[in-house]
């Protein structure tokens, strides 16, 4: 802000009508869908009375099972959002040559690759993992809940309101138009004078926040609440790559916060960390959000290598080859996955040993990420590789992901860099590994623990067809990035003049169309299932029939409390290993379960954070206030409610178990 | 390394020979022997492939379909014309084919157990307890370290032959730079959304318009007015950052009369597609013209005309400057062309002397 500005009103701060895109006709066409969606859906809980149920069994809930479903059906909507994204700047690439200018002015188009970067890691990648962390976690190291139920709670409701606040960009104001990163002196006030970039900063702020929570507990859960007998190097694959994540997570997500609170002091109160005048330097932000930015890479990679390792053994029927191997590769990949970030800005000219030195560790990354790979293929290796979507979608990644470390490691050589840096060669690897590893990874995980979520397997039909889709969308949409990148073509292009290079954009849009079919078949797959759930309804709680971890030891869903007694693992696989030696469910002896209460501190904490965001990203200082001083005194008045726990009675875990004992019964 | 540096010259051809049944058995049967203890010649998958690639390095490549489509269009990566960046297409051949030592019987071996140990296929042998191997474990841990070790010593030697501050030390292969050279010096600053060129020894400058002399090493000096870019010649040696108060530095060749294209690589704001500019390869006689050229326009580059031209602007026209201010570009560099604006040498300096006394308490307090 100039001193000779106008004063601002104290409610509304720097929002006036002008705010509101009335004269957009894209904007006010999705505005009205979403208007419409939100009404047919508050219609349809009213009609059906679901608003209590929802209330008390998911908002309220800090039951780790509901709230990972709650984080995976976020990452769903958010990937619709993201994916539209992509659409229109494919079509806008296929359609920007030979003169014309497209159809997206640079004001629309340069946020709408911002908010694709911006969607597509914090709200469909990471709650997607964390997701699938929250749900499997507890379930295969035989616990009953995280460590921190509320905590867990706080952490979705800041991520699922970071994600309205990008969403609430939309409609009111614009978006940042800085890039994904949002490296200044672009993200500056000079360059960015508008809302844009404090959207971006502020839910990126609550949702580092929502992530840094969820770490915390994840990792305090892995290491304190194992089931007695597991120790770490018995513990599942998932459970090692998670744990790695996790303090991953802890260790690096500090650094995102620091960077973007420096970047927001820089814009709000006028320091300048990170300005050229006075003394600052934007470089210092690059490094600092890349310090963050490389682990996150790998917080991303890790959980879905992990899925891979959980899967293959039990679709190939066949103990997971080299477990030691796998937990030394894992470890250290998150160990050198620390010293590279530098190889996000090779370009900068830091000079050859410097260059040389991220260089050389990052190819080392690839040592472990290749024994991984082998790790799997001798997994199948004299298995009997059961070809179901989870399967599927695990070898279209293995092949995939080949092609993507081998372009990652050419992005990872100093002098190859100098070329690659900021081409669609760079876009198309991480595309490469971002949808054949991670989005692979979590359709597959999807895929193979949804049985054990809400008892029914997912219809094969639509799902390999879903995976057939998106393996052969994906290769159509990026092969031809990879070639117009080596014709010399840079990312966040919005209009060509070489006419050669349309043909390649031509190829990938009709790629994304055919990811499109892949993401139509997925949800058709939801609605066949559900329809069909009683064909494909599994009450033995081991759905796949081979299950080797603990979470196949329970019903499916399984209960409240997860296993009415805690298991004891006596060796990798410790499910498998109690089915060799004759396992038999305990129907009798059932005792009372301390569990973890509902909370609505989470829901009203992340409300008032997200007014609090809203309102110093238009300058209402009034409201901010206000909405601040709320969310410290709920916080802290959270902190004098010892009520927290009650016991499921004996009796019910009885009746519970009784109902189980007589589906099994029915089965035969 | 013998590719050929035109658009369209042969591809690498390669005769493959895929007989899928034998050569299934045979590497089934060899990694029975192996896993079964009885062999320990655990590196014959690989072994083949090293041998082949080691022998004649150009035949896996081939495999790779991506590198046959480009070999036949505008791969400019491939087919470069500056020597740094034919260093840098040789290299990237030579990592391609290094790893696709390792991700070709990976990806081949991935469908081959996929499709033979299928489920329905009863007769393949089943192992359900079977999970560990040591000399399993020293070949997937050993081929990854060794191929790695190769790129390694590639990464880091690379790394400083090739870095843009490392000046030239030959036109091309086998060419050393003659004694005495001196290479042409070009001042770049990246505005909003053009580039301008400054020819320091020439006297001259250009906007969107940059050319050089064949096989005269060019020693560029780059910098940016308000916020960062990346300048970026492909055909010629890549890119480096331009930075806003930060000089760096990129010394590279061209061997090659042509024009070649040339832009900004790090994405800068609403303009930013439209900042492209036409690189000139030229014959020396043809460099003497358009300098002339330059000079005949006329107009002057100086702190006033500089502030003119930096207004944001897209798709600005080529336009050149019969003169230069000689103090400009250290000015642009040193953020103070506006008269009356601190030079940032001038505020470090202070700095250094803590403010000159200015940042004292007690006279914090005035």
């Amino acid at each position: 802000m100039s001193a000779d500005s106008p004063p601002l009103d104290p409610i509304f701060g720097r929002l006036t009508l002008d705010a509101f895109p009335i004269h957009e006709p894209i904007l006010v066409a999705t505005f009205a869908v979403v208007v419409l969606a939100g009404l047919s859906v508050a219609g349809a809980l009213t009609y059906f009375r679901l608003w209590v149920p929802l209330w008390r069994d998911w908002i309220t809930t800090v039951d780790h099972k509901r709230i990972g479903i709650m984080y995976i059906v976020l990452a769903l909507i958010m990937l619709l959002r993201g994916f539209a994204d992509a659409v229109m700047m494919r079509l806008q690439q296929a359609m920007a040559f030979n003169g014309s200018d497209g159809y997206l002015p640079a004001h629309h188009f340069d946020q709408i690759f911002t908010a694709h970067g911006v969607i597509m890691i914090f709200f469909v990648a990471t709650p997607l993992i964390v997701g699938v962390m929250n749900f499997v976690i507890p379930l295969q190291i035989g616990a009953r809940d995280v460590s921190f139920p509320y905590l867990n709670n706080l952490g979705f409701w800041l991520t699922a309101v970071a994600a309205i606040l990008v969403n609430v960009s939309l409609f009111v104001g614009e978006f940042s138009q800085a890039g994904w990163v949002g490296e200044p002196p672009l993200s500056g006030l000079d360059a960015s004078p508008g809302v844009g970039v404090d959207y971006y900063l502020w839910a990126l702020q609550i949702s580092g926040a929502g992530t840094l929570i969820g770490g915390i507990n994840l990792l305090a859960t892995i290491i304190k609440m194992r089931a007695p007998g597991m120790s770490f190097m018995r513990m599942p694959i998932f459970c090692w790559t998670s744990l790695c994540v996790n303090a991953l997570i802890v260790l690096s997500f500090p650094f995102l916060t620091i960077s973007i609170t420096l970047l927001t002091l820089d814009r709000l109160i006028g320091t300048h960390f990170f300005t050229t005048d006075l003394g600052g330097n934007p470089m210092a932000y690059v490094n600092l959000v890349w310090v963050w930015g490389h682990p996150e890479v790998y917080i991303l990679i890790l959980p879905a290598l992990g899925v891979f390792s959980e899967v293959v053994p039990v679709l190939c029927g066949k103990r997971l080859f080299g477990y030691t191997s796998m937990v030394y590769a894992t470890v250290s990949i998150t160990v050198i996955g620390f010293v590279v970030w530098l190889h996000h800005f090779f370009t900068m000219g830091s000079g050859a040993s410097v260059n040389g030195f991220f260089g050389l560790m990052t190819a080392l990354i690839a040592i472990p990420t290749g024994v991984k790979v082998y790790n799997w293929l001798f997994t199948m290796y004299r298995g009997r590789v059961r070809m179901e979507t989870p399967m599927v979608w695990t070898v279209a990644f293995m092949f995939t992901f080949l092609l993507g470390g081998l372009s990652g490691v050419l992005c990872s050589i100093p002098a190859l860099d100098f070329q690659l840096h900021n081409s669609l060669v760079l876009v198309a690897h991480f595309h490469n590994v971002a949808i054949g590893a991670i989005v692979f990874a979590m359709m597959a995980a999807i895929d193979f623990w949804f049985p054990k979520a809400f008892g029914f397997r997912l219809d094969p039909f639509w799902g390999r067809l879903s995976a057939y889709f998106w393996t052969g969308g994906f290769f159509v949409a990026f092969m031809p990035l990879y070639i117009a990148g080596v014709m010399g073509t840079t990312r966040r292009t919005r209009v060509f003049d070489d006419p050669s290079l349309q043909i390649w954009f031509i190829i990938a849009a009709i790629g994304s169309l055919l990811i499109f079919i892949g993401v139509l078949c997925f949800l058709i797959q939801i609605y066949v299932s559900i329809r069909n759930r009683e064909a494909l309804r599994d009450v033995t709680g081991d759905a796949w029939g081979n299950g080797r971890t603990l979470e196949w030891s329970t019903s499916s869903p399984p209960p409240d409390y997860n296993f009415a007694f805690t298991p004891v693992a006596h060796d990798v696989d410790a499910w498998a290993n109690m089915k060799d030696h004759g396992y038999s469910r305990p129907l009798d002896g059932f005792n009372a379960v301390h569990m973890p209460r509902n909370t609505s501190v989470g829901i009203i904490v992340s409300v008032l954070t997200l007014i609090f965001s809203f309102a110093i990203v238009w300058y209402m200082w009034l409201v901010a206030a206000v909405s601040f001083g709320l969310m410290v005194l709920v916080s802290i008045g959270h902190t004098f409610n010892y009520n927290r726990s009650f016991h499921i009675p004996a009796d019910q875990v009885a009746r519970t178990e009784g109902e189980r004992t007589r589906l099994l019964a029915q089965q035969g | 390394m013998s590719h050929p540096p035109s658009c369209c010259g042969p591809v690498n051809r390669v005769r493959l020979v895929f007989t899928p049944e034998p050569t299934r058995n045979l590497v089934l049967r060899y990694l029975s022997r192996l896993l079964g203890y009885k062999s320990t010649r655990c590196f014959i998958v690989t072994f083949p492939f090293i041998e082949r690639t080691v022998l004649k390095p150009h035949r896996i490549i081939a495999l790779l379909p991506l590198v046959a489509i480009l070999s036949a269009c505008n791969a400019v990566v491939l087919h470069p014309s500056g020597d740094v960046a034919v260093q840098q297409r040789d290299l990237l051949l030579y990592a391609i084919e290094l790893m696709s030592i390792v991700i070709v019987p990976v990806a081949f071996l991935t469908a081959l157990f996929a499709w033979h140990y299928r489920a329905s296929n009863t007769k393949a042998r089943y192992e359900p307890h079977w999970h560990h191997s040591t000399k399993l474990e020293v070949v997937i841990w050993g081929v990854p370290v060794i191929i790695i070790g190769f790129l390694g010593v590639a990464t880091w030697t690379t790394a400083h032959t090739l870095d843009p501050y490392h000046p030239i030390t030959r036109i091309a292969p086998g060419q050393p730079v003659p004694p005495g050279t001196k290479p042409l010096k070009v001042e770049v600053v990246a505005l909003d959304w053009k580039w301008l060129f400054i020819y320091p020894e020439l006297g001259i400058a250009t906007v969107n318009d940059l050319a050089a002399p064949v096989n005269q090493p060019i020693e560029f000096r780059i910098t940016s007015s308000r916020v960062q870019n990346s300048f970026m010649i492909p055909a010629m040696a890549g890119q480096i950052y331009a930075m806003v108060g930060m000089e760096t530095e990129l010394h590279a060749v061209i061997n090659q009369p042509g024009d070649y294209k040339g832009y900004s690589s790090r994405f800068s704001g609403a303009g930013f597609s439209g900042m492209h500019f036409v690189f000139h390869g030229m014959n020396n006689s043809d460099f003497d013209k358009w300098v002339a050229d330059a000079r005949a326009s006329g107009a002057a580059l100086d702190s006033a005309s500089y502030l003119q031209l930096a207004v944001p602007s897209e798709n600005e026209p080529v336009h050149r400057y019969a003169s230069v201010d000689p103090q400009l570009y250290g000015k642009i560099l040193d953020m103070c062309v506006e008269p009356g604006k601190m030079c940032l040498s001038t505020m470090r300096a202070l700095d250094l002397k803590k403010g000159n006394g200015l940042c004292q308490p007690h006279v914090a307090s005035n």
